[in-house]
């Protein structure tokens, strides 16, 4: 009688703190929101791929962490700000969401942190380039994962000038993002000994024809053209730079340009072209092993630099979420910084006090037709830039780091 | 200074070209069946997207391309008109607008689900590759092929509605379709085989614009406004001002990338603003 009760007394008290553990996972559930852009501009080297890519992160963790399952969701933020936040409050607010994903475009970004950060929930960022993202717009809650203009600039500007382009012309989109990319291109260019002999503007979105822009940009004499431009606008360039026999003389730099990109093209097109990426699929065993998993599941297409980004940073949440032993933001964010991340996209890579992940970033030219023997052989990697050199030290204007 | 300024004019008299052909078949079919067709742009890009698909599908090449893509989707055309818009007549034409626009939306909305939106690239035909040097630009082979089609397509459509017997039956339809149906003229059927031609002609500027621009399901969409200009700076339903003004505008734009890029994409709009205000009928359009 007495061992019975003493039974029921210690299994009371077990079933007391498992109760009492459990809020280690709030809402017994963690809920991760790919917010991005599933239909627009940027859908094809985020959107869809990017909610895929967070998918597998949670199926190759289990499914479950700490024995509570993990949920993922996607919505589609049409790269305006506005429906941006309000998708984020609706889903901090009512739906348990307790991580945001991706957020392409730096606008939504931008609009979606502050949100998160009032209500301490977390931001996983791997579409936006904005440098703004760590440095005077940080937050403790965020993590931006992939690349930021300043890597782009950087990889790109300075590895160019040192192969021998060391006279630039830029086609700059007509916009925050274009000029500001331009600028810091700039910048590298000109620190690294090379000149900017000029720019165009161009109006964006909503400029088909680049040839007078073009023109322009041949008549500089510059070696190196860079394209401070996107998506469409980047694509429709480098085409009609083909086309004008531009690229017989000098060369083009693309600034911003995804793997998706370059499918679009083609490799007629594209050859030769420089760019920098945080990610190339076919770098090594493990990337090509989960590219080949990621194509599989998406019609065959090769994962950009985004969507890979992704899958890295939702695993890593996991296994912090996992080490910290609870999904509390603030436990959560300690922990990933101090865990290295361990996998094929950013080995031995750390997330600063910033926010920012420094990785490794790849120099690449593209290959011509002749050079590339399989599907997606797309790249020969230049020059890996090492994480110390590819990002720019923990920015001063980030508030929350501690000096 | 000359020579960067030829160049861009040259560059505007491509453009410009393109212009003609798409506001062409905008004009005529508005002319001629009072349909404001909003689903032009859609149907543009149709045509770049069957050109396309025949090449890497079925291996077809450009040339036939170029005869079977408007084909196909003038055949489509058809089928819109004898479908829907047949229905509208007699309405409000603000009814086809939105008919024409919902259209374009499902059509557009269709190829983005199917072929995402950063495209496929479509090669120059083999013939047309390469260029000429012309001393102050380089001309690329195709780009004075697109500009010598599309006079000849402009001309010729100008010819057979303004001077033939035909052109005299359409033009008839318009004024009084009773009448010309008393006369024994099966004008319902006109009026379809008109919009299909329209059509057409949008599908077949979308393969001429194939290989210079990347084909996406978005790539109607983006010139749709300026041809909307274009049309009405020429005057609704003006089949010479629609072609004459598709040019002006081209090189008006090519003037402004050149003196002030920035503006470039707006000059069509101020223009039209302005040509609203001074003549509301347009360039070449009769007031009523």
């Amino acid at each position: 009688m007495t061992k019975r009760f003493a039974l029921a007394v210690a299994l009371l008290l077990a079933a007391g703190t498992a109760r009492a553990a459990d809020p280690k996972i709030s809402d017994d559930v963690v809920k991760i929101g790919v917010l991005t852009d599933m239909t627009g501009y940027y859908s094809d080297l985020s959107g869809p791929g990017s909610l895929e890519a967070a998918k597998m992160a949670a199926e190759d963790f289990g499914g479950k962490v700490l024995g509570k399952p993990i949920v993922v969701i996607g919505a589609d933020h049409q790269l305006k700000a506005d429906v941006a936040s309000t998708v984020a409050r609706k889903w901090f607010d009512e739906e348990k969401v307790d991580a945001i994903v991706d957020l392409v475009s730096s606008s939504t970004a931008l609009a979606v942190m502050p949100v998160a950060a009032e209500k301490k929930r977390i931001t996983l960022l791997s579409g936006p380039g904005t440098t703004a993202i760590t440095g005077e717009k940080c937050t403790p809650y965020n993590a931006h994962w992939t690349y930021n203009n300043w890597a782009l600039a950087n990889g790109t500007g300075r590895e160019v000038v040192k192969q021998g382009g060391n006279t630039w012309y830029f086609l700059t989109a007509d916009y925050v993002f274009g000029k500001s990319l331009e600028e810091d291109t700039s910048n590298v260019v000109k620190a690294a000994g090379g000149k900017v002999l000029g720019f165009s503007r161009h109006p964006s979105p909503g400029t088909t024809d680049f040839s007078s822009f073009l023109l322009q940009a041949q008549a500089s004499g510059a070696k190196i053209i860079g394209l401070a431009n996107a998506g469409a606008d980047t694509i429709n360039a480098i085409k009609q730079a083909n086309e004008f026999g531009i690229t017989k003389k000098q060369s083009l730099a693309g600034l911003l340009v995804f793997i998706s990109d370059i499918h679009s093209l083609g490799l007629p097109t594209a050859q030769g072209m420089y760019l920098t990426t945080a990610f190339y699929w076919d770098r090594d065993d493990a990337s090509r092993k989960w590219a080949k998993r990621f194509a599989d599941r998406m019609k065959g297409k090769m994962p950009t630099m985004v969507q890979a980004g992704v899958y890295s940073e939702v695993s890593h949440y996991l296994k912090a979420i996992q080490a910290a032993g609870t999904d509390a933001p603030d436990a959560v964010m300690a922990k990933m910084r101090e865990m290295p991340v361990n996998d094929f996209f950013a080995p031995g890579a750390r997330l600063g006090p910033d926010g920012l992940l420094r990785h490794d970033m790849y120099l690449v030219q593209v290959k011509t037709p002749a050079e590339s023997k399989y599907a997606w052989d797309y790249y020969k990697i230049v020059k890996t830039i090492p994480a110390a050199e590819a990002f720019p030290p923990v920015s001063d204007k980030c508030p929350n780091v501690k000096k | 200074m000359i020579q960067a300024l030829s160049g861009q004019l040259l560059l505007g008299l491509i453009n410009g070209s393109f212009y003609a052909l798409l506001s062409l078949g905008l004009a005529i079919i508005f002319g001629l069946l009072d349909v404001v067709n909003f689903a032009h742009g859609a149907q543009y890009m149709l045509g770049a997207f069957l050109a396309w698909m025949g090449l890497t599908y079925l291996g077809i090449g450009y040339w036939w391309a170029l005869f079977l893509s408007p084909l196909l989707v003038g055949v489509l055309g058809l089928v819109i008109e004898r479908v829907f818009l047949r229905r509208l007549q007699g309405l409000d034409n603000l009814y086809g607008l939105l008919l024409t626009f919902g259209l374009a939306l499902v059509i557009e909305g269709l190829f983005h689900h199917a072929f995402g939106n950063s495209g496929s690239p479509y090669p120059v035909p083999e013939l047309l590759r390469g260029g000429f040097d012309l001393g102050f630009m380089y001309l690329p082979k195709y780009r004075a092929w697109v500009v010598v089609v599309s006079l000849v397509v402009s001309i010729g459509s100008w010819f057979v509605i303004e001077k033939t017997r035909v052109g005299a039956y359409l033009r008839a339809g318009t004024e009084n379709p009773k009448l010309l149906q008393a006369f024994g003229v099966n004008v319902p059927v006109m009026f379809m085989l008109t919009y299909g031609f329209g059509v057409a002609l949008a599908a077949f500027a979308g393969v001429m614009a194939a290989p210079i621009y990347q084909v996406t399901p978005m790539m109607g969409s983006s010139v749709i406004m300026v041809v909307f200009a274009v049309v009405v700076i020429g005057g609704m339903g003006s089949i010479l001002g629609s072609v004459v003004t598709g040019i002006g505008v081209g090189l008006i734009e090519g003037l402004t990338k050149f003196v002030w890029p920035e503006a470039a994409s707006v000059v069509v709009f101020v223009l039209m603003a302005v040509v609203l205000l001074v003549r509301p009928a347009g360039l070449f359009g009769r007031q009523k």
